[in-house]
């Protein structure tokens, strides 16, 4: 894994010197950096990621570019790392002179590149930074990564629907950052659609016997049991639960959202309600052809981070379709971003649009997502689309 | 739901009881805090997992199995490990201290070879027969797991008590020289004594594992830290108290989740540990000079 991602650098410096000394074609090309991790432990999105641009700016260019001027891709390896997503933001912006950004892959990596970017009045788009604040950065900060503020009200409000629970009893992970923050997310949504709670129960990480927990939660007489759990233990909770008679659906988080639920917890698995922006059995026009192209590209199929990437190369050629690029850099970069806000895109994770986020002094900031989440429920160990 | 509740507390309970039985007597006759115990819980559930899935035992020989490998790695312990240090009358915290190490490399070849993911037993191995009596479900798999600890336990009691093994064994842990003298065969007893302690640890992994349908490296990690806190309560090196203790430990946690809130779960479980041993320091059934089996 640490060297895979080798070859494609030095193909990209190879690239960037022979092009680099070479007179300015900004006429007739758009560069577009993409700095995402392609080696180390987030390589397992970046490459994703990496696989969807490419395939999005091959499509674009297939149909004639962009008002006929053709994308060029400086692909960067940012390693997952801060560091190094510094790095690769300086180099791109002031040595490859892009016009836009995409990346970096993990949100702790766009918490410390994105203010460079930003000084920089370049605009970066990440498709996978899902955590607060990250878009509180500034007014060129954008994403398409829907997070789970968003996502969980969603869950809820169409799981609620479907099976009609009024009362719920809630049951979370309270040591590990991401379940709480979940569980946060979902005590807040709780409130809002007016859904009462019986109990709130709490586990610790590396917990195995979840019976007494259970035993409480069933005592309590709720509709539903809302779950904020890593895969590791929600899986034992649903196959004890089962086990004590409890046949009420479970709603969870992004952290249950994961195939593995179907080995670990098999045949206990079913009416597990989850939530997530992207969906392989989503049947939409637009993500069938997604599949399929992505498919007969690469051999296997995608990921939620390769769809995200997909649409969010279509969000950002859309835009620049709508910008005249006078080959003035600043101003360029500029026109891109005034023009960035106002797309609306229908692709493989549906239809979406920005919204504006606010910055730390409440003052408007850069672009969040505003998109529909799926919401899916599991029947005989598999995701069925219910929304 | 109190019924339910307290057959919660009978099984958790139990397996405490069986992992604290295991090592309180490597401490009572070895004098050895063994930090390896969680461990050998771990290769325990990890064996009967392999055997089942690989070897296609069924539930009670892939038991065996286990206890057969943990009764292994007991053997290797003591001969390669403790009775070494012993031999050259290394001081007390040295057999200790290995003992982590043990624990180390056991935790790091298993997740080598296993992955460090959660592992499960093939759904069809194990019985989901329900018995529902009134309000209250009580899976057999449970009542299996507290019958068999119980028996264990009782099995274990009768030896050191009424058999003339269990005689020189208590007589070793009393002094292990006037045992020599006596024409003892101390040594062996040791050995002995690491073995099958290691074994009721490895039952006590599998029964766990079988319960909570989770087998992964780090499973012994935190039964350690129980079982270290129900030894103490119960007073170090005696088997009575380690059974009352694995039993106090696991109702404590059952009823404070009941009754108080799963948020405060260790820290009232803990803090009424705390507080038998404000009231009595050496445990239970502990005597501060004395060491008993």
């Amino acid at each position: 894994m640490r060297f895979s991602g080798r070859p494609i650098c030095y193909g990209a410096l190879l690239f960037i010197l022979v092009f680099g000394v070479l007179p300015n074609t900004a006429a007739a090309q758009i560069k577009i950096g993409i700095a995402e991790a392609l080696t180390g432990n987030a390589s397992q999105y970046g490459v994703a990621i990496r696989k969807g641009f490419e395939l999005a700016a091959g499509e674009i260019a297939s149909s004639g570019g962009v008002n006929g001027q053709k994308l060029e891709l400086v692909i960067e390896d940012e390693q997952g790392k801060k560091e190094e997503a510094i790095n690769v933001f300086k180099k791109l912006i002031f040595q490859d002179k892009v016009v836009l950004l995409f990346g970096p892959t993990l949100s702790n990596s766009a918490q410390a590149s994105d203010p460079v970017a930003q000084a920089a009045k370049v605009v970066v788009f990440g498709t996978s930074n899902t955590a607060d604040g990250i878009t509180s950065i500034g007014n060129y900060v954008f994403r398409n990564s829907v997070t789970e503020a968003d996502i969980l009200p969603v869950t809820l409000k169409v799981a609620a629907q479907k099976t009609g629970f009024k009362k719920v009893a809630v049951l979370y992970g309270n040591d590990d950052i991401f379940t709480k923050s979940s569980y946060d997310n979902f005590k807040k949504a709780l409130q809002d659609l007016k859904i009462g709670v019986t109990t709130t129960e709490t586990f610790a990480k590396g917990d195995v016997d979840f019976k007494p927990q259970l035993t409480k939660i069933k005592g309590t007489n709720p509709d539903a049991i809302v779950l904020s759990a890593l895969v590791a233990e929600g899986a034992p909770i649903m196959v004890q639960s089962r086990q004590l008679g409890i046949t009420l659906p479970f709603v969870g988080g992004n952290g249950m959202n994961s195939p593995r639920i179907f080995e670990l917890a098999r045949d206990h698995s079913d009416n597990l309600w989850v939530g997530s922006p992207w969906s392989l059995e989503s049947s939409t026009p637009e993500n069938k052809r997604f599949v399929t192209a992505y498919k007969k590209a690469y051999g296997a199929l995608p990921d939620q981070f390769a769809a995200q990437a997909y649409d969010a190369m279509y969000i950002a050629a859309e835009a620049m379709r709508k910008v005249k690029f006078a080959g003035k850099l600043d101003a360029d970069r500029k026109a891109l971003r005034d023009a960035l806000p106002a797309v609306q895109w229908n692709g493989a994770t549906g239809s979406f649009k920005f919204r504006q986020a606010r910055g730390r002094d409440r003052k408007p900031a850069g672009y969040d997502a505003v998109q529909t989440a799926i919401v899916m429920v599991t029947k005989r160990n598999q995701y069925v689309i219910e929304k | 739901m109190l019924a339910q509740q307290i057959i919660n507390g009978l099984s958790l309970g139990g397996v405490y009881a069986l992992f604290a039985l295991g090592f309180t007597l490597i401490f009572g006759v070895l004098n050895v805090i063994n930090l390896a115990h969680g461990a050998i819980f771990m290769i325990g559930a990890y064996a009967a997992l392999h055997a089942v899935l690989v070897f296609h035992f069924s539930l009670l020989p892939a038991i065996f199995a286990a206890m057969l490998v943990t009764g292994a790695a007991g053997w290797v312990l003591d001969k390669f490990i403790l009775a070494p240090l012993r031999a050259r009358r290394a001081p007390h915290l040295a057999p200790m201290i290995a003992t982590i190490g043990v624990a180390i490399c056991l935790t790091s070849l298993v997740e080598g070879y296993f992955g460090s993911e959660n592992l499960r037993f093939p759904i069809d191995t194990l019985p989901s027969s329900t018995l529902t009596l009134g309000s209250v479900q009580v899976n057999w798999l449970d009542l299996k797991i507290i019958l068999l600890a119980l028996l264990l336990m009782g099995v274990m009691l009768w030896v050191i008590r009424h058999s003339p093994t269990g005689r020189a064994l208590r007589g070793v842990a009393e002094s292990p020289k006037a045992a020599a003298l006596l024409g003892v065969n101390v040594d062996g007893l040791l050995l002995a004594t690491s073995v099958i302690a290691s074994i009721l640890g490895g039952v006590a992994g599998v029964l766990i594992a079988l319960y909570t349908n989770s087998v992964f490296p780090h499973m012994g990690q935190p039964m350690l830290h129980k079982g270290i806190a129900v030894v103490i309560i119960g007073g170090m090196g005696d088997v009575r108290g380690a059974l009352i203790g694995g039993f106090f430990l696991g109702f404590a946690e059952v009823l404070t989740i009941a009754y108080i809130g799963s948020n405060m779960r260790d820290a009232v479980a803990f803090g009424l540990l705390f507080s038998v041993l404000l009231l009595r320091p050496a445990g239970l059934f502990g005597h501060a000079p004395q060491r008993r089996v």
